[in-house]
């Protein structure tokens, strides 16, 4: 770009390809001349992990004498803590007769006798899953968190709606909140929270606000102008507007933050329990460090059910406020009588029953899975042990490694020109800086190392992501019988919360590096499947009927015509596949991933590696940002808004 | 000059709105005599709407008109501060708005102005009495009164038996008759109308339009109609204005616009209107020649030409137009067809008149006639 | 509303004692069914660490003290060091398995006050370097360290980039891993399994397929009576040689397993207290229940149950009077 620009009318032109394929050149030549020279090999006694370990030791000695802890950050961990052994009371008290009604009547008055029997089916479950008790903890947690995010985000939203100036200035910061894998939360929760429940709740809420500022900002920024004009020339004050036109013209949408809330933190409270929070998550860690699937698969299928129950219910409630698609089955009294009874049934069975019958799920009930379970992954460990060993052992060996080899003996500064050129190149000067700075960061944390193998992890990753993305996107895109047999898949695939995809990585490869890329692979799938055949559908029929007349063939059709004018959403989604990919690649951490997600993992659970972890932390962000800026001018957003609904 | 400023309905002088950074600016220095492009290139501004002035009477409908871009949506908000003014002075009433205090404001917006959107702002979560009812409720009117004075509004723009229905179950037309229902509601003194029908088909327009004048003649309110269509504002209009980037070019009569354009652009505008519809015999009679029989049929001055047609071809003589018990002069067929063909040179105004000239001042002075 | 809120928040404060909140203020738990059953006391939260052995303890005593006394036992999933910090938050109770540890036991016994010593769990415990036999076999002197950079090309795996692989477990438990191998100067690179499972599956791979394999392993385990392991000898341990944690160039001591309980589980905890700190058996008690749930398909609470029957005489001397 830079050497096509120099060149002046007079020289000959070179062609397209010249300045790129110099640049790389020039690169591979650099690389073969400094190798092993410059490089920042990763020392477990850095002087900022050092630092952060004894800010740590500090911040644990001070705690109960420091004010802003006496005052500030202890009351609310009180204060969460309250709410959320509130609701865990709360739930527990109901019993499972209880808690099944009051969740079918919830079903039942939103969304219909369906909705309703969705609910009391899918919190069964989690009895017959046997994990009624942890399922409630996650309940519990999903719900503290969840209450504590709408209570800031949703005037936050409001406000934000309304000022284009607090918009502005949150905008960033949510952006970073977004990018931010849940990982990286964990060690300043513990910093200041301790473990334990209300460190896990702070954490979910984190993660899970973004969606409830920017849903209701976008609700209350998008009413009609031409209403809140006729509001206002009628003389209402900002006070009315906001009652009266605002809030229920932005309502439908504004469950829909709500709905997104929930999600949000569902896939986040499992995560949480890393720090000891209660609940499913829990389940889950014991059968990763146990490589038990048969323990794991009942609570991930738990969570996959909550959140499947928790979104019909919530989008039923839209969808009602909505006022379209259709009343709900039956007239009002009829849902309202229907979920009163349920949930008068339940609670009443609750005190009715023998209290050993009602204090937990009657052991006779469940389901005994983990047996058979872990027969069939025996028998596919067994029976797949040669194809899956050979695919992780060519991954590995002939792209990973040398990828991680290249990176790693490179000198920094190398690394960094190439960064700096290719965000130049792909986005434009200041994300090119951005990107550099956070690069710089990087290395100055002293985790050069760790993140460089990060990286290689996330680029192998997204090239595997974008092939499957754009083979099965493009495949959707032109069948309609393919594309209906998909989209349900990639519904449910985008319910699930990022830990469950661990298990059948785990199930079929082991602990390793390429575990976690597999992972990341199907975890990122669903979305970039998505935007490549919305890319692809989006192309105006009048242009594919003049290149169909014109006779182009299919595949003609496809590379001249429909891929070049879907490139703007297949950049969208590598973007999007990048950020989605990291996070999980950084979970992997759990699953043999190594580098900056074992240094997180490691910073909690080690009390000397603390402040390593805490490093890799920020480091995984600046990485996220980075990686986001280099490929954030491709996909030019149009609106700050784009990213919202993911 | 003839009625004094303060039996006004509306007044507007030196109205200036300038979009962007730095508008004061703009204003007081010399950039505010740059034309819109030049404008916008050196300073970033948009200037909406330029240095107008109108009367509006009392019981009138004015009728803004320009195509878009020409600031008329901008003027209208302006008027009640939906977009609050750079520059410039507006009274209503009487009262000056530019100074009144916000709570003033949106009292003048619930009790004496009113208006109606081009896409209707009608709020779909409630039903039709209730959008009706809206500005009442934020008076604080009671929910039984509100509703009856409501339902009272519904049965006069024709929307009997839909006080249930929600908005989105309405077809177009009938939305904008809420929207009309719910300005009406308030019983305002003066109407302002946002293009309202321009999002309508032509048929249900028509339908429209015949309603506003049916409802001015009812209610006889004061009305300032913007329009972008020629034939509406010609069909409702009592007086025109005809703007163009941002600056009023012409006041006058329907007939005054078509018989005696300020300029070339205003010219261009009316040239497709069927004259003969608009124009009276008043702008083509002319001295009888002598000699000229003058026992011919007698028609009004005020006449329109189309109307005289019949009584030229049933007589071979010439008409005799009078204006009063004054003859103002003869129009015979070779007139009549000379003028319908459209050879005839512009035709002239009549000669009492202060007749057509160019620019602004003449076009407020003949609008506060 | 503000001022309301203000007012609300004021109460909360004095309402957590005019000092300012501690960080041992923690809300009551109610998180627990309504107490139900036998003559409840209570609910006990023995820390669940990652490894199968401790979860036998854990769920030996956790039998007994429901079953036998009548408390709510929960079982949180935290790991070694977590859990200390778990007896400040009051999310733990009860460390039923502890490896040593004597920085934190200074930390949290000595200065912060809020755990004591529940006295030992009778089970020897030592931490090593393990290969296949088969590999002592073949490979005479593979089990001297000096000679392990020779056999280094041996444990080379697609993790281990160029060196040979040491495989460690669960990021949480003790190790001198890194330090070892630096101060040993040995071609070795610390790959993480993740845990005990994969430590297991790799030793059993190692055995059937004949892979090299050189892992962290430790004592009291059941996969010693299915797998033959040999240790590789570090430089003997002496009194002292692990003070400095990144000097440390020593094997692993053998230590005495003991059990930690918070401060204010000791003083209210009564029986269930008692309890834990009677609770002492053999590596063999310890090795029989892990086997069954690990290889018996048994949860941890029928592999309990199943001791308890066997074993009655044994239990039946903790149980306080």
């Amino acid at each position: 770009m830079s050497v096509a620009a120099v060149s002046s009318p007079s020289r000959p032109h070179l062609p397209r390809w010249a300045a790129p394929a110099g640049a790389v050149v020039l690169f591979a030549v650099a690389y073969l001349a400094f190798r092993g020279t410059a490089t920042l090999p990763h020392d477990d006694e850095a002087a900022p992990f050092v630092a952060i370990t004894e800010l740590r030791e500090w911040v644990d000695a001070n705690k109960n004498s420091n004010p802003l802890f006496l005052y500030v950050v202890n009351y609310v961990r009180l204060l969460v803590g309250w709410i959320h052994v509130t609701l865990a009371g709360a739930l527990h008290a109901l019993g499972w007769p209880g808690l099944i009604g009051l969740m079918g009547a919830v079903g039942w008055a939103t969304g219909g006798l369906r909705v309703g029997l969705l609910g009391v089916a899918g919190f069964a479950a989690f009895g017959v899953l046997g994990v009624w008790e942890s399922s409630v903890d996650t309940l519990a947690l999903v719900g503290t968190a969840v209450l504590l995010s709408l209570a800031t985000g949703l005037p936050l939203g409001v406000w934000a709606g309304r000022s284009p100036r607090l918009r502005r200035a949150l905008n960033p910061v949510l952006d970073v909140m977004q990018i931010m894998p849940t990982f990286a939360y964990l060690a300043p929760m513990v910093l200041f929270f301790q473990i334990g429940a209300p460190a896990g709740a702070v954490a979910t809420m984190i993660y899970a606000i973004p969606p409830a500022i920017r849903i209701t900002a976008l609700a209350i920024d998008q009413v009609s102008p031409a209403a809140v004009e006729a509001s206002t020339s009628l003389g209402a004050t900002r006070w009315h507007t906001l009652r009266k036109v605002h809030l229920p013209l932005a309502r439908s949408t504004m469950t829909l933050a709500v709905n997104q809330t929930i999600m949000m933190a569902l896939s986040m409270v499992v995560i949480a329990n890393l720090i000891s929070a209660p609940g499913l998550g829990s389940d889950i860690i014991r059968g990763l460090s146990r490589q038990n699937v048969g323990i794991m698969l009942p609570a991930g299928l738990a969570i996959v059910v909550m959140a499947v129950v928790l979104d019909r219910t919530t989008m039923a409630a839209a969808r009602r406020h909505r006022g379209d698609g259709g009343q709900p089955a039956g007239p009002r009294w009829t849902r309202v009588a229907g979920a009163a009874v349920l949930a008068g049934a339940g609670v009443t069975l609750t005190y009715a029953l023998p209290a050993a019958l009602v204090a937990g799920w009657p052991a006779g009930w469940v389901l005994p899975m983990a047996g058979p379970v872990n027969d069939a992954v025996r028998w596919a460990e067994t029976t797949w042990y040669d194809v899956t060993e050979s695919v992780k052992n060519v991954t590995s060996e002939v792209v990973l490694n040398p990828l991680q080899e290249l990176l790693t003996s490179a000198p920094w500064w190398l690394v960094a020109a190439a960064v700096l050129l290719l965000a130049r190149w792909a986005s434009g000067w200041r994300p090119a800086l951005t990107a550099l700075g956070c690069l710089l960061a990087i290395a100055l944390l002293g985790l050069w190392e760790h993140s460089m193998v990060t990286l290689s992890m996330v680029v192998v990753a997204v090239l595997a992501v974008l092939g499957v993305g754009l083979v099965l996107g493009v495949a959707a895109a032109r069948s309609a019988w393919f594309s209906a047999v998909q989209r349900p898949l990639l519904d449910a695939a985008q319910t699930m919360p990022s830990f469950v995809y661990l298990l059948p990585a785990l199930a079929l490869f082991g602990p390793t590096k390429f575990t976690a890329i597999f992972a990341s692979v199907i975890y990122a799938a669903p979305p970039v499947v998505r935007l490549v055949e919305e890319g692809v559908r989006k192309v105006p029929p009048a242009v594919v009927e003049a290149a169909v007349a014109a006779g182009s063939t299919p595949g003609q059709l496809l590379r001249k015509v429909q891929l070049p004018m879907a490139r703007e959403s297949i950049l969208l989604a590598a973007n999007q596949g990048i950020v989605l990919t990291l996070a999980m690649v950084v979970l992997g951490a759990l699953v043999g991933g190594g580098a900056l997600g074992y240094d997180v993992v490691s910073g909690f659970s080690q009390r000397t590696n603390f402040g390593m972890g805490f490093a890799a932390g920020v480091a995984i962000v600046l990485l996220g940002i980075m990686l986001d800026r280099i490929t954030q001018g491709a996909d030019r957003r149009p609106s700050p808004h784009r990213r919202m609904f993911r | 000059m003839g009625d004094s400023p303060d039996s006004a309905a509306i007044e507007v002088d030196g109205l200036w709105k300038i979009f962007g950074p730095g508008a004061e600016r703009v204003l007081e220095g010399d950039d505010r005599f740059l034309d819109p492009a030049a404008l916008r290139e050196k300073t970033g501004c948009t200037a909406a709407v330029r240095d107008v002035g109108f009367t509006v009477r009392p019981g009138e409908v004015f009728v803004v008109m320009g195509l878009s871009g020409s600031g008329k949506s901008t003027l209208v908000r302006c008027l009640i501060r939906l977009i609050e003014p750079t520059a410039g002075r507006i009274s209503i009433d009487g009262e000056d708005i530019g100074r009144a205090s916000p709570a003033r404001l949106r009292d003048i917006r619930r009790h004496q102005v009113s208006m109606v959107f081009q896409h209707f702002g009608l709020l779909p979560h409630r039903r039709v009495i209730d959008n009706v009812a809206y500005g009442l409720e934020i008076q604080g009117m009671a929910k039984a009164a509100r509703h009856a004075r409501a339902a009272e509004i519904l049965s006069l723009v024709g929307l009997d038996g839909h006080a249930g229905s929600y908005p989105d179950q309405l077809s177009g037309g009938m939305q904008q008759r809420v929207g009309l229902a719910r300005a009406l509601a308030v019983d305002p003194r003066v109407m302002l109308f946002d293009e309202p029908f321009s999002a309508l088909d032509p048929l249900i327009r028509r339908d429209m339009q015949a309603e506003v004048i049916r409802l001015h003649r009812e209610v006889g309110k004061t009305m300032v109609f913007i329009t972008h269509d020629l034939s509406e504002a010609l069909k409702l209009g009592e007086r025109i204005a005809i703007m163009r980037d941002g600056r009023i070019v012409q006041v006058g009569t329907p007939e005054e616009l078509v018989g005696a354009p300020a300029d070339d652009y205003v010219a261009d505008f009316v040239r497709d209107v069927p004259r003969s519809h608009v124009l009276t015999l008043r702008w083509i009679c002319r001295d009888p020649e002598p000699g000229e029989p003058l026992d011919g049929p007698e028609l009004p001055a005020s006449t329109l030409v189309k109307d005289a047609i019949a009584a030229a071809s049933a007589s071979s003589r010439p008409i005799r137009v009078v204006d009063g018990d004054r003859l103002a002069g003869v129009v015979d067929r070779v007139d009549l067809l000379t003028f319908l063909s459209g050879l005839s040179h512009h035709p002239g105004p009549p000669s009492e008149d202060s007749g057509r000239d160019s620019g602004q001042d003449s076009g407020r002075a003949r609008a506060s006639a | 509303m503000k001022i309301r809120l203000l007012a609300g928040l004021l109460v909360l404060g004095l309402a957590a004692g005019c000092g300012g909140a501690k960080v041992e203020d923690t809300p009551t738990s109610a998180a627990s069914p309504p107490a139900t059953g036998a003559s409840g006391g209570g609910t006990v939260k023995i820390a669940i660490n990652p490894w199968v052995g401790y979860e036998a303890s854990a769920n030996v005593v956790a039998h007994l003290l429901k079953n036998e006394l009548g408390y709510t036992v929960e079982l949180p999933e935290i790991k070694e060091q977590l859990a200390w910090e778990g007896f400040e938050t009051g999310d733990v109770d009860v460390i039923i398995e502890n490896w040593g540890h004597p920085d934190l036991k200074k930390k949290f016994i000595e200065e912060k006050k809020v755990a004591q010593e529940a006295g030992s769990t009778g089970n020897k415990g030592v931490i090593g370097w393990y290969i296949p036999k088969w590999m002592a076999d073949e490979h005479p002197g593979i089990t001297d360290y000096k000679n392990l950079n020779k056999y280094a090309h041996l444990f080379r795996t697609s993790e281990s980039g160029g060196k040979g692989q040491l495989l460690f477990g669960d990021p949480s438990y003790v190790s001198n891993e890194d330090a070892l191998i630096k101060n040993l100067k040995l071609d070795l690179k610390v790959v993480t399994g993740g845990s005990e499972a994969a430590l297991i599956k790799a030793a059993q791979q190692a055995q059937e397929q004949k892979k090299p394999l050189l892992f962290y392993f430790w004592d009291p385990h059941w996969l010693f009576s299915k797998t033959e392991l040999v240790r590789v000898n570090l430089p003997a341990y002496t009194e002292g040689c692990d003070a400095d944690p990144k000097k440390v160039a020593c094997d692993y001591a053998e230590m005495d397993l003991d059990k930690i309980v918070s401060t204010k589980f000791a003083q209210s905890g009564g029986k269930a207290y008692e309890l834990v700190k009677n609770f002492s058996w053999t590596n063999e008690d310890q090795n029989a229940v892990a086997d069954d749930m690990t290889n018996n398909g048994m949860t941890g609470e029928q592999a309990a149950k199943k001791w308890i029957e066997a074993n009655p005489a044994k239990w039946q001397a903790w149980i306080p009077k």
